[in-house]
């Protein structure tokens, strides 16, 4: 079973996003932030990352970049997950080594989508 | 619904598009028609058809048709047949195709144009591959109205993040306010018409693939016997067919066989040429 963090200041968006993950047989641990999660990736990397950028802490990007760095930070494969919808955001987020890109507001079909286009299902 | 007006609406279709309306797809008529009846000023789709009958109004017949067979789609939908488009077709037609001489494509239920722009950006990312051959593509649509839409190329936010990767998003759309707007240059080689497939195929051209995806399921056996020997007509000896996922042309015709192990790729038959045999 592959292994996805959530990664979102918001509890309701990751109620969502782990139903829709579990329902796609994957096993699902969350983070509040990206300070979070990087402890969580240091104990435990998982397979795939779903990743919103505004969070208090440690935002969605500089977690990215911190996390590539780690040794075996550039295993688990990254879509972001967010509220940033122009172009800017999204090329950024891709220099900075995401393997995906999601726009809020979002659905199981368009996870389903992504994470097929990044092979992970 | 009344059993009578129904039987009209599904009489109706048949006739204009040769779709079939069955009882099980009567759950689509509110949702599809609803706008409509609400522009007419009529209470339900009930209504709507009843007044139909008494007007018999052609555009009205028309707009509700319409509505009734567009369908979503979205962008590299089914994956599969860009794959095998990428690595049996375009190297057999490079192979096989005369220098000079441009490859045919007919998207023949182009929808509002992710299919047709699907296989450009195909297209232009294998262009090595392609040594230089180009290749037009006709994308034509029973619906005037998705067709405009194709030819805009403007999407929502909601249809760029359905089986476009987003590299190629970054690559070939550029945002207009909430809407994603496709580059213009991948329009040059696409030729969108209006079309439906019971019409003579006299005007279309000649092919050397044929994408006909998820709109056979609509028609019933003749009618997708029919559509398939016309196509085979129009499309090169050793042209490519390409059908939807819950498609065949088995039990239907022998123009076309499936390529085994490649799930939707069919290829004209080879026929034997008897005379020359004996």
């Amino acid at each position: 079973m592959k292994q996805c963090l959530v990664v979102d200041d918001s509890r309701v968006i990751r109620k969502v996003a782990r139903r829709i993950l579990e329902d796609m047989e994957f096993k699902c641990t969350e983070a509040e932030d990206g300070a979070q999660a990087l402890t969580q990736c240091r104990a435990d990397m998982p397979d795939a990352i779903l990743l919103d950028w505004n969070m208090p802490v440690m935002n969605g990007i500089d977690f990215l970049r911190a996390l590539r760095l780690e040794s075996g930070g550039d295993q688990p494969i990254v879509v972001f997950c967010t509220t940033e919808n122009d172009m800017g955001h999204i090329t950024e987020a891709l220099r900075a080594g995401a393997n995906e890109y999601i726009m809020k507001p979002f659905d199981s079909d368009i996870i389903n989508a992504k994470f097929a286009e990044v092979g992970l299902v | 619904m009344q059993q009578d007006n129904f039987e009209y609406l599904a009489n109706l279709l048949m006739k204009k598009s040769g779709h079939v309306l069955t009882p099980e797809k009567g759950y689509l008529l509110d949702s599809r028609l609803g706008p409509i009846a609400r522009k007419e000023g009529v209470n339900s789709v009930e209504e709507l058809v009843r007044a139909m009958r008494t007007r018999n109004d052609e555009q009205l017949n028309w707009a509700v048709t319409e509505a009734m067979t567009t369908n979503e789609t979205f962008f590299f939908r089914d994956r599969t047949p860009f794959d095998l488009f990428k690595a049996e077709v375009i190297p057999h037609l490079v192979e096989n195709r005369r220098p000079g001489v441009k490859a045919k494509i007919w998207c023949a239920a182009a929808s509002a144009g992710q299919e047709p722009y699907s296989l450009a950006m195909v297209l232009r990312e294998e262009r090595t591959m392609l040594r230089g051959m180009q290749m037009d593509i006709l994308a034509s649509d029973i619906s005037d109205k998705i067709i405009d839409k194709a030819k805009a190329g403007i999407y929502s936010q909601f249809e760029v993040q359905r089986g476009l990767p987003v590299q190629l998003m970054v690559k070939y759309f550029e945002k207009e306010g909430d809407m994603w707007k496709i580059d213009p240059s991948l329009r040059q080689n696409i030729k969108f018409r209006v079309f439906n497939l019971l019409e003579s195929y006299l005007s279309v051209g000649n092919f050397d693939v044929v994408f006909c995806r998820n709109v056979l399921i609509y028609f019933n056996k003749e009618t997708k016997r029919d559509i398939l020997n016309r196509m085979a007509q129009k499309m090169a000896p050793d042209g490519f067919l390409f059908l939807g996922a819950a498609e065949t042309v088995l039990g239907l015709t022998d123009e076309f066989e499936p390529v085994a192990g490649k799930r939707g790729l069919y290829r004209r038959k080879q026929r034997v040429d008897v005379a020359k045999v004996a």
